[in-house]
């Protein structure tokens, strides 16, 4: 079976990934490279004459604002599955009365532009002493994974099986023990997807870190960066290496979380 | 931020329709005293949606309705001024070049995302070897910080020292000023948010052409139809639907795009890349005196072209549902 797929598919399928990926093999290379090489032209290909000099320069400038970042993510995941998972539940399985109507403004809910979401938040926030806080800014990027959540959750849980959960009922459980003993633990991996997303947009975030935490001591990874940016640094190299570390969640998404991404949409299409 | 919001639309969409269908019925005894559990479980949610939905946008239209200096912001007494501010806005110069580099930027961007997502779609249709692994690697542009990207790309088309233009004068090429000049500024920000949005088309295009049966390809195959044939008679028109809703959310997701214009080019050179989420997100915080009140209307335009085309996305999928 396998001899007859075609070899030169993937080769191709090989070139085609390399010229995509160049951006992020060329984000590494600058890394590596040494501050008097930047300027060359043409530039060095390949990272022979590497240096780490980026790298000590993240351990001592960036350390604060990863951690700052993973607190806001960690933040953001807690928040959002909080909130996604009961109300995925009661939309799925408890026929909420207006169920729909609440999908519906779930999706609306998600083309509303960040810049509106970031002046309105701004506005509420200065008056209520919430500016450059992580609190903050945990509640502004919550918004972005909690619509997903919950639409997530509910497409999950509507595929879950009925006698399961009538089965709970006749074993004398009550709406919250079924939820926490049956429906919880079988929604892990969607809970697991939605979490991934969560931290991966919450660290990702540009746009209400650089309007709510313009001028905070505690300013996440991104703003980091794009202090560097802004300063019309010559330091490319440590910026890349920065955007390097900045780039491990998604990779450790892509490893670990493509399974269960593509496990949480099969689980609920196929079930019925 | 479009790009990192876009992953919503897929991993949602695969909701069975036919669930509500037949076990509502059986159990009605439950349904009497659950609905007020329902509401507490939900409960959450709906607070959450008012006080982190519903009041920025109220905060936001309040703005743009008022003329919020710095100043009115700590004493809390500004103008009302009605829609003074969207007026201004509407007849800026500024108002007709954001709304066509949006559109430019719009347009160029999904036509070549499209484009190469479903070429890609096409070619991963049949499994290779390592066919799994290097789809899931296309999927790292989509993952990546937009600051990351966006920085990246800038070092790449940078005037002097940019790989890219090393690479132009290594064919005899010359110099090309790609985010320093206003002619080229466009095109840099588009090809990059083009490498941004393939990822998400070839996943939505790929899931798309795996429900296509394949007896109509043997089919199709066994009359004697090419690969060119092929697609343009069975695939291209099999996929209309899936294609619509790609195209109908990439639209709206790009529409409201900032990060990688604002990281690679803020908007200039002269204005060469403002778009209204650009002129809005600049307004608002892109000079050291906040300027929330026009901002606000400017956003308050994007939002109501967003949800034009947003509603069109919805009666769309609604209509593919049903049928």
């Amino acid at each position: 079976m396998t001899a007859r797929r075609p070899w030169w598919k993937t080769v191709l399928g090989i070139v085609f990934i390399a010229l995509m990926l160049f951006p992020v093999y060329w984000m590494v290379n600058v890394s590596f490279t040494k501050t008097q090489d930047l300027r060359l032209s043409p530039p060095h290909l390949f990272p022979f004459d590497a240096t780490l000099d980026g790298y000590t320069e993240v351990l001592r400038q960036q350390l604060p604002n990863l951690g700052t970042s993973l607190l806001i993510g960690l933040g953001c995941v807690v928040l959002t599955v909080v909130i996604a998972a009961p109300a995925g539940y009661a939309i799925a399985l408890l026929n909420l009365r207006g169920g729909r109507t609440l999908n519906f403004v779930l999706l609306v809910a998600q083309m509303i532009p960040g810049v509106v979401m970031a002046m309105g938040f701004y506005a509420i926030y200065v008056r209520l002493g919430l500016l450059n806080s992580i609190g903050g800014l945990i509640l502004a990027d919550s918004t972005v994974a909690v619509p997903f959540g919950v639409l997530l959750f509910t497409a999950f849980m509507s595929g879950l099986p009925r006698e399961l959960l009538q089965a709970a009922r006749v074993d004398g459980a009550g709406a919250w023990r079924t939820f926490v003993s049956v429906v919880l633990p079988l929604s892990r991996n969607s809970a697991l997807t939605v979490a991934l997303f969560a931290f991966l947009w919450a660290w990702s975030d540009f746009v209400f870190a650089s309007t709510l935490a313009r001028n905070s001591d505690l300013k996440p990874v991104t703003l980091g960066i794009y202090a560097y940016i802004g300063n019309n640094t010559t330091q490319w190299n440590a910026i890349m290496a920065t955007a390097v570390v900045a780039s491990i969640p998604a990779a450790i998404l892509l490893i670990v979380a493509q399974r269960y991404v593509a496990a949480g949409v099969t689980a609920g299409a196929v079930k019925d | 931020m479009a790009i990192s919001t876009a992953p919503a639309a897929p991993p949602a969409r695969p909701a069975p329709a036919k669930a509500p269908a037949e076990p509502r019925r059986r159990r009605p005894g439950r349904l009497q005293g659950s609905r007020w559990i329902a509401v507490a479980f939900a409960a959450p949610l709906v607070i959450y949606l008012l006080a982190f939905y519903a009041y920025p946008l109220i905060r936001s239209i309040d703005l743009s309705v008022h003329d919020y200096t710095v100043r009115a912001f700590v004493q809390g007494n500004a103008e009302f001024v009605g829609f003074g501010n969207y007026v201004t806005v509407l007849t800026s110069p500024l108002f007709g070049q954001a709304l066509a580099n949006t559109a430019v930027f719009v347009v160029a961007s999904l036509v070549f995302q499209y484009a190469i997502g479903l070429a890609l779609a096409v070619f991963f249709r049949n499994s290779f070897r390592l066919s799994g692994v290097i789809r899931a690697l296309f999927l790292v542009p989509w993952l990546l910080p937009l600051i990351v990207s966006g920085s990246t790309w800038a070092w790449m088309l940078n005037s002097d020292n940019g790989v890219v233009n090393s690479a132009l004068q290594t064919f005899g090429l010359g110099q090309i000023n790609w985010l320093t000049s206003p002619d080229t500024s466009m095109l840099a920000v588009v090809i990059a948010n083009i490498w941004l949005g393939i990822p998400f088309n070839l996943v939505i295009l790929y899931s798309g052409l795996q429900n296509i049966p394949t007896d109509v390809y043997e089919a199709a195959s066994l009359d004697g139809a090419g690969a060119w044939r092929q697609f343009w008679s069975v695939t291209f028109p099999l996929l209309r639907p899936v294609s619509a809703i790609t195209l109908l959310l990439g639209l709206v997701y790009t529409l409201k795009v900032v990060d990688i214009i604002w990281i690679m080019t803020k908007g200039g050179p002269a204005d060469s890349t403002t778009t209204l989420a650009i002129w809005s997100y600049r307004e608002a915080f892109g000079t050291g005196q906040p300027d929330l009140s026009p901002a606000a209307a400017v956003g308050n335009i994007l939002i109501i072209i967003a949800l034009i085309f947003g509603f069109v996305y919805l009666r769309t999928q609604r209509r593919q549902e049903q049928s």
